[in-house]
């Protein structure tokens, strides 16, 4: 600090070599464009938005791949009621921190994508107004049955109904799982599957473990049948 | 993890104090309490400079079960009413010597309950006083500046006990979330 | 002139030539830019300088405690985001410690090693962050904290890709953490905290030695070790003063008894703003020093131990702190056997580091009050909790 001010000039150079920077590395730029980007593409990271002329946001999805905001019901198939993952256990309603799930349990139960009769939500809202996009429901849910959502253009005029989500407007199916968040989703699937094959797997061994103890009793007893003439003769 | 204090020479020092075994904590009636810490932070074997955590914790009347063996070897559960009472908790480490925590209590009666201000002992209790004023409604005796601090002074009651009951909410108007709040207070949901 | 003197007495009115003036009452804030949120400073001045400062403060008041102590132990964690929302990961670590403790669940070393990073790249973002907003305190309107903030952009994004969110995480469980971190998410927290250092450098270079900000803030908001200490402040404040002291040392919780780091800490002489500033330029070196090495070291496991489906407690007390960027924060529960908390009792760093305010203000200037506020680095979503 030999000259009056030499640390003036030495930031000022610093500005000035982010100014010029800034001209030729997109690290240098201190405002990131979220507004403009192309619907086929999913940014990874923010600074990764391939601007096209004219095209403005339509596509209001997702902005990144691992973004979450409200919750959403996933089902497997083409028909959501049909195919719907919930059962109403009411889990995540208990659990929901700031208590923004409201769930009315079906009165009489429905064959759902497992192909077994049960029950399903007859109510299901999330109030969006009060969600804190937490992710406990998602945690807690022993189904697969809710995810997490990013859908972030949800303006209402309506502060009410508007902000409270239907059964039918949280139904999304599984594929759009998979375009929103493809590694999670895909995780996911994986999971539930060596789940089910390992559930599989016991059943079928318990079923032959059952099989195995049947045939060595009934061998048990044929011998016990065999055994018992000789013990006859023995005895005479 | 850090280094525990040993509390016998405080008991041996000061006969009111008992130690807490259960929650490991020195419990010191409530009018000792400043001669006591005043002596902590300044006895050499101790040097407690830095007081962290100041917070009152509410107890209200109940019934424990307790399971008690007898002389003959047979455990017996018997029945007992705990009293009320009104708890000061700080947590008391030393910067010099880096050992803590000392958990010292400072027990009070419930109804009006008033204890010893640690404030002229350590400056860190100040505001923490202040909140426990405000919240629990703990009178604190020398306390240089004790008014309300996070609710409003006209404010009425204090929050943070167990029997608080909240007043009718004047700004309430009806929303979605209704049906499910009424939901949760009708027991139908238990957390 | 006795009524100045019986506000405060350590400071002796100015008169000049027997003439009568009258203090002047300012209330800065609720709303004002400089106070980092609703907080209020009433502030009764002579002229330009601090005769008496109140701080006053509870606009943000929502009794966090008494919502914890009404719901289960997993469900205040996403709450735990909201103290000091700049930090959520250091937040979410106080409970996950302070609730580990009652259960004495193992942590799987993955995921301790995960926590390392997300801590450190917290207080990258704190810290980096605070220095933009007490620059512009000075009335340095803009370039540090924009470049601050472009810094802190990529951090959020590693953060975002783990936790799914970028500043309410809500990524600690107790015994680990929710998920493990995507697939090449390691490689890109590398690339991230090997360009920090250069950000470092010029970052010093526009700042440490400019003249307008060495004259505005060495001198201002001295603080004595005697009265830190005593005033119970703690993290950069205090070591500014002069005070080694640094929970992760001291308690060495978690793996950082495996890491190689210095505590930055000033001779203890003043203990002004820009001890404060420096102080924190430094840690920021040091916690780059502390992520290289857990990035290094980080090896492959589960990152979530055995912890119970239904976190029930046995009836304890137990007291939990961490070293979060502004200073200790704890987390005091009382368990009595059921799924919620008995008592539940949040240490605020914010809170107890404004207890020195006054001290620090009187006899100062009205715009110093401004500096030493922003010095102090409060949140008030902590303040008020």
């Amino acid at each position: 600090m030999s000259l009056l001010g030499g640390g003036i000039f030495k930031g000022m150079a610093v500005t000035l070599r982010n100014f010029v920077g800034s001209y030729f590395y997109k690290d240098r730029l201190t405002t990131n464009d979220y507004s403009w980007r192309p619907s086929d593409k999913l940014p990874q990271r923010a600074g990764e938005y391939p601007k096209e002329e004219g095209e403005q946001l339509r596509d209001t999805t997702t902005v990144t791949n691992y973004s979450r905001n409200f919750p959403m019901l996933l089902h497997d198939g083409s028909e959501p009621m049909d195919t719907i993952r919930c059962v109403a256990c009411q889990i995540c309603e208990r659990e929901c921190p700031p208590q923004c799930i409201y769930i009315e349990k079906s009165t009489e139960k429905k064959e759902n994508a497992g192909g077994k009769p049960q029950f399903f939500p007859a109510t299901f809202d999330i109030d969006v107004s009060v969600c804190m996009s937490c992710q406990i429901c998602v945690e807690v849910c022993p189904f697969d049955a809710i995810v997490m959502n990013s859908q972030f253009e949800l303006s209402t005029p309506d502060r009410f109904g508007g902000l409270l989500l239907r059964r039918d407007d949280l139904l999304k199916s599984n594929g759009y799982y998979h375009k929103i968040h493809p590694e999670e989703a895909t995780a996911r699937d994986k999971r539930i599957a060596e789940e089910k094959a390992a559930k599989e797997a016991k059943k079928k061994a318990a079923a032959e473990a059952a099989k195995k103890m049947a045939e060595e009793k009934a061998k048990a007893e044929a011998e016990a049948n065999e055994g018992t003439p000789d013990m006859e003769e023995n005895t005479e | 993890m850090s280094h525990t204090v040993g509390h016998e020479p405080i008991l041996g020092k000061f006969p009111g104090t008992n130690w807490d075994e259960k929650a490991g904590a020195l419990v010191v009636p409530a009018l000792q309490a400043k001669e006591i810490a005043t002596w902590l932070r300044d006895n050499d074997a101790f040097l407690l400079d830095y007081c962290s955590n100041v917070t009152g914790v509410d107890y209200l009347e109940c019934e424990v079960k307790e399971k008690v063996t007898k002389e003959d070897g047979t455990v017996e559960t018997v029945t007992r009413t705990e009293p009320s009472r009104m708890d000061v908790v700080y947590h008391l480490y030393s910067m010099q010597k880096q050992t803590g925590p000392l958990v010292f209590k400072q027990r009070t009666k419930r109804e009006q309950p008033e204890v010893e201000s640690l404030t002229p002992v350590w400056r860190s209790c100040e505001l923490q006083e202040r909140e426990v004023f405000d919240l629990f409604g703990v009178n604190f005796k020398g306390h240089p500046d004790q008014r309300r601090i996070l609710m409003w002074d006209e404010f009425e009651g204090h929050p943070m006990r167990k029997d608080y009951t909240e007043p009718f909410d004047y700004e309430w108007e009806p929303t979605p979330h209704d049906e499910i709040l009424q939901k949760h207070q009708r027991g139908k949901v238990i957390v | 002139m006795s009524s100045a003197t019986a506000i405060a007495p350590n400071y002796e009115l100015i008169q000049q030539d027997g003439l009568e003036t009258s203090l002047l009452e300012v209330s800065m804030g609720p709303h004002h830019p400089s106070t980092h949120g609703v907080f209020r400073m009433d502030v009764k001045l002579d002229g330009e300088t601090v005769v008496d400062l109140q701080p006053v403060f509870g606009y943000l008041h929502r009794n966090h405690e008494k919502l914890a102590e009404n719901m289960s132990y997993l469900a205040s964690m996403p709450f735990t985001d909201r103290l000091d929302y700049f930090n959520s990961m250091t937040n979410n670590w106080a409970y996950a410690l302070a609730a580990e403790k009652l259960v004495e669940i193992e942590v799987p070393e993955r995921a301790e090693y995960l926590r390392v990073i997300m801590a450190e790249l917290t207080r990258l973002v704190n810290h980096v962050s605070l220095v933009g907003f007490f620059i512009n305190d000075l009335g340095a309107l803009g370039t540090p904290l924009l470049y601050a903030f472009r810094e802190r952009e990529k951090i959020l994004d590693l953060f975002e890709q783990a936790s799914g969110a970028r500043m309410m995480c809500n990524y600690f469980r107790f015994g680990g953490l929710r998920n493990d971190v995507p697939e090449g998410w390691l490689d890109r927290a590398r690339d991230v905290v090997d360009r920090f250092p250069d950000f470092l450098d010029e970052y010093e270079k526009l700042l440490c030695e400019n003249e307008i900000i060495l004259s505005r803030t060495q001198g201002v908001g001295n603080l004595s070790r005697e009265l830190a200490i005593s005033a119970g402040i703690t993290g950069p404040m205090l070591r500014a003063s002069g005070v080694n002291y640094d929970i992760r040392k001291v308690d060495k919780y978690s793996i950082y008894d495996r890491f190689l780091f210095r505590v930055p800490y000033s001779d203890g002489n003043v203990g002004d703003c820009y001890d404060r500033f420096m102080v924190r330029m430094l840690e920021m070196r040091e916690s780059i020093g502390i992520l290289k090495q857990a990035l290094g070291g980080i090896g492959d496991g589960p990152v979530l131990g055995n912890a119970p489906k239904v976190f029930k407690p046995k009836p304890a007390e137990v007291y939990g702190r961490v070293e979060a960027p502004k200073g200790e924060l704890g987390f005091y529960l009382i368990a009595d056997g059921t799924p919620k908390p008995y008592r539940y009792r949040v240490r605020p760093p914010s809170l107890i580091n404004l207890t020195v305010l006054r001290d620090m203000c009187l006899g100062q200037k009205v715009a110093d009050a401004v500096i030493i506020l922003g010095s102090i680095d409060i949140v008030l979503g902590e303040v008020d909790r």
